[in-house]
């Protein structure tokens, strides 16, 4: 994309989430501004695992935090089961935000060092859980049982007493505590070893699963992306290019940016021809003064003039399978075109 | 066989690195050999704390501590740099051995312009001009594409994103044109269109240099098709040790297998189990006698608790330490004794036959 448009949203009645033109600007110096998220247009849908992926700055976290409000967004609505809540005061906020959780990236420094596991998987419970200190302890054991740490040891323990991939089992039993209903997981793998990694993904599907909880997750890995996903949406540049189903996105990439992720994905085998001489030249554009039309066009061997005077929208390539491309790599029919 | 001709750039024999701790002695690096030629590229793969970093930093004779002990050698262009005088060592940084880090911000002093920073060496050994200091700074930050390079040479480190700063830690390596890099997990913090040119840009330079790479990843993807060779390391040790094809190809050691099993692969359809392996490396400083792997591994068999298997080159050069290496019958007969035996713990990484893991870190702790 590098284009807008809502063709790829389903019907509100049938999401949990629904977010509309999203739009996130931070103030930088010089009254210059930051174009984070530039109208993204999401929905997801109870159960549902949604996955966001996109290179490193296209606004993929700062899209993920306006979804709780935090910060809430320049402009847009986030609806959750039909409550609007751009329009919440800051205590139903809150108490809205019990049902949707975030994990972060860095497992270990997104944890106190200096309180005890029991504490850091207990702190939400202290606002909102029961007042009960046993029923407390309970409820914080039984989570940690959940993520494979046996509570009995890591109680008293600190994160540094951890490995990585045990601190983002903390992390996540921590999300869990308060039973939400959405986890929002902002690259919760990307600093694990691809054995953890595999540990975590296949936990977190348990979980899913057992807890009946929808999922948003962030990853630059594709094949991360893939694995856990139901549908995807593909960002760049603060806008979406392509959303689909995941099977569908990685059998037929429709958008140019998605076939250069595909193509730079490592892929271990080395059978497999990589395209070792590729090395973009031109300076990659920037958030602050991205470009006309198609926010991709500076990087796409696509592109036309058309993509420098006019956004590309939305539009339907194939059943649940969207592009926002004036040139998509897959066919369009005719009558696809939604504009919204 | 070696003639002077074929003579390595890097010769590694038997080094071993090994700290005192409160809790003991720490092998982090026990007794690993292997050769670099001139603009070969070796891909040093294991989990985190198997010794990777370690290793680079040993050869390099970078700062590990005063509770450090290290042995064995390792001759760069004919003299061992572990007995080197610190003087003469200071000259070969930069110059003939540069090092990129996991952390940008290791290498980066936060207080100096990235301009001044990257062509330092550039200007203490060759005494360059201000005016062609700058434009030197400003090819070499375009060289790893930097967006504004002219602007971003009057940045600070902070100023600039990961990605940035690492790309920046390239230019600097690259400056002086070294003989050989070490790149320690170089794009691990960056995304795979950026991580996919800098590996690119890496190899281009590689070439363009004749410069040899280490290339420390816990990514197989990572040196698939950007290796010459390979060598897996598990808890300090080589356990596999062959041409990158052959890694791949004829996998040999079961660590290595596991390792491959556990990615997901883009080819997979979405939800596909993952083979995880069971539990996690072991303790460094109490070693489980046998193979260090044994706890994990879905063929163990009681040699494997007892005895620790020696690394076995065979014909082709493909080395491995093991005991039922994978691909052999021995190895089919040790699984199916384990699945008859029901050992299912770690059975998970095998065959992707049972796939419910043991899932916790903590609980398959004595087992
Ligand atoms: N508080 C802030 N002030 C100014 N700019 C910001 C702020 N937070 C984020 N940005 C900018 O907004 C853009 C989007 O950032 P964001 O963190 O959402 O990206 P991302 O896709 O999550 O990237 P990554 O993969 O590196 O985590 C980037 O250009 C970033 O520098
Ligand atoms: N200065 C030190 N003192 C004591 N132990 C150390 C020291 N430096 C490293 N170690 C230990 O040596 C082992 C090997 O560490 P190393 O950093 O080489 O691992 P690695 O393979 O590079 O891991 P990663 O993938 O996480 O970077 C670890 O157990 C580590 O804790
Ligand atoms: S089969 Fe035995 S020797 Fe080989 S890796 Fe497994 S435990 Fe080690
Ligand atoms: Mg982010
Ligand atoms: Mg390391």
């Amino acid at each position: 994309m590098a284009g807008s448009g809502k063709a790829h949203l389903r019907d509100p009645e049938s999401v949990l989430i629904r977010a509309e033109d999203l739009v996130v600007e931070f103030p930088i110096s010089q009254g210059r501004v930051v174009n984070a998220v530039s109208g993204v247009s999401l929905d997801v849908k109870q159960g549902e695992t949604l996955g966001l992926v996109g290179e490193s700055g296209c606004g993929k976290s700062t899209t993920a935090k306006s979804l709780i409000q935090l910060p809430p967004p320049t402009s847009g609505t986030v609806s959750y089961l039909g409550t609007n809540l751009t329009s919440l005061d800051e205590k139903a906020l809150r108490q809205a935000r019990t049902d949707l959780q975030m994990i972060f990236q860095d497992p270990i420094s997104s944890l106190n060092p200096r309180r005890k596991i029991g504490d850091v998987v207990a702190e939400p419970l202290r606002v909102w859980g029961p007042h009960n200190k046993d029923e407390q302890i309970s409820q914080v054991d039984a989570m940690l049982e959940a993520v494979g740490i046996d509570p009995a040891i890591a109680r008293d323990k600190r994160p540094h007493e951890f490995s990585g991939g045990q601190c983002q089992r903390i992390s996540i039993a921590r999300a869990l505590v308060l039973n939400p209903q959405v986890i929002i997981c902002d690259e919760p793998v990307s600093a694990l070893d691809v054995s953890v990694q595999a540990q975590i993904l296949n936990m977190l599907e348990d979980l899913k699963a057992d807890y009946g909880l929808t999922l948003v997750f962030i990853a630059h890995d594709l094949a991360v992306v893939k694995n856990i996903s139901d549908r995807i949406a593909v960002m760049y540049l603060g806008k979406l290019c392509e959303v689909s189903e995941s099977n569908a996105l990685y059998d037929a990439p429709a958008h140019p940016y998605t076939e250069l992720l595909l193509g730079s994905s490592p892929v271990p085998d080395p059978t497999i021809n990589l395209d070792i001489t590729m090395v973009e030249e031109e300076d990659l554009p920037s958030p602050i003064d991205p470009p006309s039309g198609c926010r991709f066009r500076t990087r796409c061997k696509y592109a036309t003039d058309r993509c420098a005077q006019e956004e590309p929208m939305m539009r339907e390539v194939s059943q649940d399978h969207y592009v926002a491309c004036h040139h998509p790599l897959v066919s369009v029919p005719e009558m696809a075109e939604v504009s919204a | 066989m070696t003639s002077a001709r074929d003579e390595p750039l890097l010769a590694v024999r038997d080094l071993h690195t090994h700290f005192s701790i409160n809790a003991g002695l720490l092998r982090a690096v026990d007794g690993v050999s292997f050769d670099l030629r001139a603009g070969q590229t070796l891909g040093i793969v294991g989990e985190s704390g198997s010794g990777k970093t370690v290793l680079s930093r040993t050869i390099m004779r970078l700062n590990l501590g005063n509770n450090v002990h290290t042995s064995g050698q390792a001759r760069f262009d004919g003299q061992d740099l572990l007995t080197l005088p610190m003087s003469e060592m200071t000259e070969i940084w930069g110059q003939e051995i540069a090092m990129v880090f996991q952390d940008p911000m290791t290498s980066l002093n936060p207080v100096v312009k990235i301009g001044r920073q990257v062509t330092e060496h550039v200007r203490k050994h060759f005494g360059v001009s201000k005016k062609e200091a700058r434009t030197l700074a400003v090819e070499l930050l375009k060289s790893v594409r930097i967006p504004e390079a002219e602007v971003t040479i009057g940045s600070y480190p902070h100023e600039l994103s990961g990605g940035m700063r690492q790309r920046v830690s390239i230019a600097i390596a690259l400056a002086c044109s070294p003989k050989l890099l070490f790149a320690d997990e170089p794009t691990t913090a960056l995304d795979v269109t950026v991580q996919h040119q800098i590996l690119n840009l890496l190899g281009i330079q590689q070439s363009e240099r004749n410069m040899a790479m280490v290339l420390v990843t816990h990514d197989l993807g990572v040196v698939a098709g950007r290796t010459d060779e390979i060598i897996v390391m598990y808890a300090g040790k080589i356990v596999e040790q062959a041409s990158t094809d052959q890694i791949f190809q004829k996998t040999s050691h079961p660590y290595t297998e596991a390792l491959l099993r556990s990615i997901p692969k883009t080819d997979q359809p979405s939800h596909t189990r993952l083979a995880a392996i069971a539990g996690r490396p072991p303790n460094l400083i109490t070693m489980p006698t046998g193979c260090a792997f044994s706890p994990r591994c879905p063929y163990a068999q009681d040699r494997c608790f007892e005895e620790e298997p020696p690394l076995q080159i065979n014909q082709d050069g493909h080395a491995a330490a093991c005991w039922y290496q994978v691909g052999t019958a021995e190895n089919q007969e040790a699984w199916d004794k384990n699945l008859a035996a029901g050992r299912l713990s770690t059975m998970a990484v095998a065959k992707g036959q049972i796939v419910d893991e043991v899932p916790t870190d903590l609980t398959t702790g004595s087992s």
